[in-house]
């Protein structure tokens, strides 16, 4: 909503508070101003003249030597290239010395050998958008109407000596889509006296009556709660007057004719949205119903509409006319030809208008006012409002009466409210008197019910308070929120701390950042093919189905995401791109599994854990060589978290085939709990055909779910004391099957070793001809230990054979001599 | 015997004084004082000697073994610090090379934020609640006074998945999760933060996904003074005990009175600059009183106990803070982006 301030110092005297005063004040009441724009983009010197003559250049085909008459008391000699300039026209006249909008400067000059001592201008060389004129003004020089005094000043004709205040209202603030609300909330703030137009004083009684002219009807409250008609008869259309002009021009709506105009002007005065039909082309009654199955009706702007059943139409006898609240129909729109036509002010219903208009695409300024309700006391004044201004603007007589329906008359709304309440709620402590001052301000009717206690009735205008608070709130707002104290809340002290996830989380972000990775922040929509991926960890493999958005802005984000890993590949695809070919990074984030074909329950949302590593673990140095990640890499992060968590003992890795992954280089993972064992991820290089998708590299990965962790992590340290009694090492090295995984060899060296046995580990493992094809062997370091005596040769001798003897049964492996 | 022995003494010291390196000083130790050397030769002389005499001689003879012995043990200790020091001086590195130092990670700048504020907050006693992303229209819309078909939807246009399902377009629902929780106990202390959709062009500004962070309080009597109290202890905590905040009237469905923040702008410090477009001023933070309407959908009484809630966008105040001009380097993980964030 745009503001002129010219205009709205029609209704309060803004004397001694300049625009940008003005527009501070609004917003800190609450009604934002963006932005303060003069009307006057520079134009100065320039003044209303009247062309006497016109000739041909004598050396240029294009261009016309004027004789004009700019009430300067000279005729001036004004070289001008527009085609439309012609003898008896006034025009804007740029004198010499003038300024115009981009520091044009007028000077007198000659052209092609033609003294020019000024300059005729068209709207756009007066800084005026020229999108707002009437269409035949657009095209060169701007021709101004016939009764336009020669020596104007230009910017008074023209109304530029004014500034437009641009409102960015809150939804719930609708009153102030009219120049009469904003009217309201500057006398509420500024405590001066508002003068309204008084309509009905400046209609004519007429001997035809409007019942004569017109019957209405409404078929559905759902619709519309009050319609109204006047008929004004013989109107003479044709351009508006200059003065209806610039206010619709500072308001930003472009004139079309004065009929038109008028609805215009009154929807920005009081925020009612009017509407005229040619009376000749209704035929029959006018009535609010909602639209036909199939029924179709061409808007004023040349669309054909399909109409629906749950859209509201006003319909002639015949066919729907005009969409309820959006826009009129082509049919029955005002024409150069029209002499008699039918004004309509009503209330239609807010969330018919909102969903009609919504569906259709089509937003207008009547629908954005609907949708939000317009003020019903004001449906039939501005209906008087609109029809004397048409009297006085195209001529004709108003009909006497109105044609009205009215199905509902909303109660304005009566709140008690006491002094205590309102000092409670802000924490201040106004007295009696500053809070009447208030009410009165906002010209609200307060009773006194009680001690300290109001009762206010609220005029229907400010339909958007309902409630006590929203009195309490006008009274902050009015008072100033600079005015609120600020205090501590009083009473009991809380604590706050982490939950166990939360800290988790934490932990994790910080283990892996000191771990050199970096961590990523990716979008939880993707591609439905990019959501496909990883079966496993998607749940598909599980039964679980794709999420897809109803609707989504592009294919590229069209689904929930089931699995984090795709988008790390994307990151690191990015990245490769911009000469970035390592990348180390994670991501914590939820994904969203569902089983339901189309949702009826809240998806399941899983936190997880992604790690992604591709290309170097260590750039070349000038002391070391490239080392690039490896299988080993990600599994080791997924070791490190395992032993941050107090998980190292709980965590196994399993060789598995997951999709996606290396078939022969992926584990699960698998986690040992009081429940049982469950799979909380997979870890592994990305199969060589994703990689390939992606554009990389070996990549390794890893997707684990964090709920798991959340439960098993154990973060309790009970210290245990240190050995005293030295430990024995014992190597042996066996030969097995290549397809012996190493951890089961440790595992069971480990338990047939005994209850001294401190641990067992892999150190070498050699494949070779040696051996022969399909072998491998494994050396294990073994450290044994007792907690009260040294152990003796023979006891650990004893051990070591155990473990031979169990390593030849379990897997034929031999002991290497 | 005696002038033998001081003739030895003068003669080793001499020649002990011109010794330039370590070989020829142990040559003449063993010259001297060895087995087979000078001294022990002129000691087998002592067999001849009186019984008076040998204990003096005896004495003469330990004098002048002390004193090439002193003089050979300085000596040496010369020899070894020189050899030291040469053996050092050859070890040499350049030390302007770089050092191996382990990859440098890093934590995302919006985790980075987020956690700042979350630990400002806990600090001030809350908790930190969490709620779904894809929410019901009832958490996300109803329950927060914005009714189906209700204008004030078109504020935050949305991502459904079905007609009663969306992806969250704040972080408000978890406000009315964590009242039902609480099952009407106080003081209720929370924040909640997130990520939330909204159906937006992505641009320089503009995000379809990014993250909030919410706040609500909840218990008897708690006042909108309360609210400007605790958002000044916030911003000071994190801006600096020179900030300011300012309190505009605005609108949201689920508070009233609601109102817009603005904090000292802390670029300027307020006497106005590009950032804060001359004002002084930077608007981070929308807050409001409950409205009873969210109370009562939150099991709670309103004529019992307010409320206050706020919220802030987690990318506007990590875009001020680091001052990045372009919001999509949070979601492309550009590593010459985030490789700027390992700092503490």
């Amino acid at each position: 909503m745009n503001v002129s301030y010219q205009w709205l110092s029609e209704y309060i005297d803004l004397g001694g508070i300049e625009p940008q005063e003005l527009a501070e004040l609004l917003t800190r009441g609450g009604i934002e101003i963006d932005g303060v724009a003069s009307r006057n983009a520079g134009v100065t010197k320039t003044v209303v003249g009247y062309v006497l003559e016109k000739e041909k250049h004598p050396d240029a085909d294009k261009l016309n030597v004027c004789k004009i008459d700019a009430g300067t008391g000279e005729t001036l000699q004004i070289v001008c290239g527009a085609p439309n300039v012609a003898a008896g026209q006034k025009v804007p006249v740029a004198l010499v010395g003038a300024k115009l909008p981009g520091d044009l400067q007028i000077k007198r000059a000659k052209l092609r050998g033609v003294e020019s001592q000024g300059m005729i201008c068209s709207a756009r060389e007066l800084g005026i958008n020229d999108k707002l004129l009437p269409k035949e003004l657009q095209e060169g020089i701007l021709v101004l109407p016939a009764d336009a005094e020669i020596g104007t000043d230009i910017a008074d004709l023209l109304g530029l000596n004014d500034s437009v205040l641009e409102l960015d209202l809150t939804p719930n603030r609708s009153d102030c889509l009219s120049l009469l609300g904003v009217a309201y909330e500057t006398a509420a703030l500024t405590g001066r006296l508002l003068t309204l137009p008084e309509p009905e004083k400046a209609l004519y009684p007429a001997s035809d009556k409007t019942s004569d002219a017109v019957r209405v009807g409404i078929a559905s409250v759902e619709a519309c709660s009050h319609y109204a008609m006047r008929a004004v008869k013989g109107v003479k259309i044709g351009p508006s007057p200059l003065w209806l002009q610039n206010r619709l021009i500072a308001a930003g709506i472009r004139p079309i004719s004065n009929v038109v105009d008028v609805t215009n002007f009154v929807m920005l005065e009081y925020g009612q949205p009017l509407h005229a039909f040619d009376a000749a082309k209704v035929k029959g009654a006018v009535n609010v119903r909602f639209a036909c199955e199939g029924e179709t009706l061409v808007t004023l702007d040349g669309q054909e509409r399909k109409l629906e059943p749950h859209m509201p139409v006003i319909a002639d006898d015949e066919r729907a006319i005009a969409l309820a609240g959006v826009m009129g129909g082509l049919d029955t729109e005002v024409t150069p030809d029209t002499v008699d036509i039918l004004l309509e002010s009503a209330r239609f219903a807010g969330p018919a208008v909102r969903k009609t208009s919504r569906q259709l695409g089509l937003r207008s300024e009547a629908s954005a006012r609907f949708e939000k309700g317009v003020d019903p006391e004001r449906v039939l004044g501005a209906l008087d409002r609109a029809a004397a201004l048409i009297a006085q603007v195209a001529g004709g007589l108003v009909t006497e009466g109105v044609a009205e329906v009215r199905l509902a008359t909303p109660e304005p709304a009566v709140i008690e409210l006491s002094l205590d309440r309102i000092n409670r709620m802000l924490g201040t402590s106004l007295s009696s008197l500053e809070i009447k001052t208030i009410w009165s301000r906002l010209q609200f009717q307060a009773e006194p019910a009680g001690e300290g206690v109001w009762r206010l009735t609220v005029p229907t205008r400010r339909g958007d308070i309902t409630r006590a608070v929203d009195l309490i709130e006008e009274v902050a707002r009015l008072n100033g929120y600079d005015r609120i104290p600020t205090t501590r809340i009083e009473g009991p002290t809380t604590t706050g701390a982490l939950t166990k996830p939360q800290a988790i989380r934490r932990e994790l972000r910080k283990l892996l950042s000191e771990s050199g990775l970096n961590e990523a922040v990716t979008y939880s929509v993707t591609s439905a093919g990019r959501a496909a991926l990883f079966a496993e960890l998607s749940g598909a493999a599980g039964g679980m189905r794709p999420i897809p958005l109803a609707m989504p802005m592009s294919e590229e984000r069209s689904a929930l995401r089931a699995t984090l890993l795709p988008n790390l590949l994307e990151a690191a695809a990015y990245n490769k791109s911009r000469r970035n070919a390592s990348t180390a990074a994670f991501e914590i984030a939820s994904v969203y599994h569902s089983a339901e074909e189309k949702l009826t329950t809240l998806p399941a949302e899983h936190q997880r854990l992604a790690v992604l590593l591709t290309g170097n673990r260590r750039s070349s140095s000038w002391n070391q060589a490239a080392e690039t990640y490896d299988f080993y890499d990600i599994k080791g992060i997924v070791e490190r978290i395992a032993l941050r968590l107090g998980l190292a003992d709980a965590l196994r890795f399993e060789q598995a085939k997951p999709a996606d992954f290396h078939p022969g280089r992926a584990a699960a993972l698998k986690l040992k709990s009081e429940s049982g064992e469950q799979t909380i991820g997979y870890v592994g290089q990305l199969h060589p055909e994703l990689q390939r998708d992606f554009d990389l590299g070996d990549a390794y990965a890893a997707e684990i779910d964090l709920k798991p962790l959340y439960e098993a992590a154990d973060a309790r340290i009970v210290y245990r004391t240190l050995p005293r009694f030295p430990s024995a090492e014992r190597d042996l090295a066996v030969v097995v099957d290549e397809g012996v995984p190493g951890a089961s060899l440790a595992e069971a060296a480990k338990s047939a070793a005994g209850e001294w046995a401190e641990s067992v580990r892999v150190f070498d493992v050699y494949a070779g001809e040696r051996l022969g094809a399909g072998k491998k062997s494994v050396a294990l370091a073994l450290v044994y230990r007792h907690p009260d005596r040294t152990l003796t040769d023979e006891e650990i001798a004893d051990a070591q054979s155990s473990v031979v003897r169990a390593l030849e049964q379990s897997f034929s492996a031999e002991l290497r001599k | 015997m005696k002038d033998r022995l001081e003739a030895l003494r003068a003669e080793a010291l001499a020649q002990l004084q011109e010794v330039a390196d370590a070989g020829r000083l142990n040559d003449l130790r063993v010259h001297y004082l060895g087995k087979k050397g000078q001294l022990t030769e002129i000691l087998r002389g002592m067999g001849g000697l009186s019984a008076e005499e040998r204990p003096v001689i005896g004495q003469v003879a330990n004098d002048v073994r002390g004193a090439i012995e002193a003089v050979l043990a300085d000596k040496q200790a010369a020899f070894d610090r020189a050899e030291t020091e040469r053996r050092l001086a050859a070890e040499t590195i350049d030390v302007t090379l770089p050092g191996r130092s382990a990859a440098a990670g890093s934590i995302h700048p919006l985790t980075k934020v987020t956690q700042e504020i979350e630990d400002i907050f806990l600090g001030m006693g809350y908790t930190i609640a969490e709620g779904p992303e894809v929410e019901t229209d009832y958490f996300n819309f109803e329950a927060l006074n914005l009714p189906k078909d209700h204008p004030a939807r078109d504020m935050q246009d949305s991502f459904y998945i079905t007609d009663e399902i969306l992806l969250r377009t704040h972080t408000s629902p978890v406000q009315i999760r964590t009242m039902k929780n609480a099952d009407g106990a106080t003081p209720l202390k929370v924040i909640c933060p997130g990520r939330v959709y909204r159906r937006d062009d992505d641009d320089a500004t503009h995000s379809f996904m990014f993250h909030q962070i919410e706040g609500l309080v909840v218990g008897p009597d708690i006042r909108m003074s309360d609210l400007k109290g605790t958002l000044l202890q916030f911003v000071q905590a994190m801006y600096g005990q020179q900030v300011q905040i300012r309190l505009r009237p605005s609108f949201f469905p689920f508070t009233e009175p609601s109102a817009e923040v603005d904090v000292t702008c802390t670029q300027c410090g307020g006497h106005g600059c590009r950032m804060c477009k001359h004002t002084g001023w930077i608007e981070i933070l929308g807050c409001g009183m409950v409205h009873p309407k969210v109370l009562e959908h939150g099991g709670y009484n309103p004529e019992e106990v307010s409320g206050f809630a706020f919220g802030m966008g987690v990318e506007r105040i990590a875009l001020l803070k680091y001052d990045i001009d372009d919001i999509r380097h949070f979601y492309n993980n550009d590593l010459r982006f985030l490789g700027q964030f390992a700092r503490m």
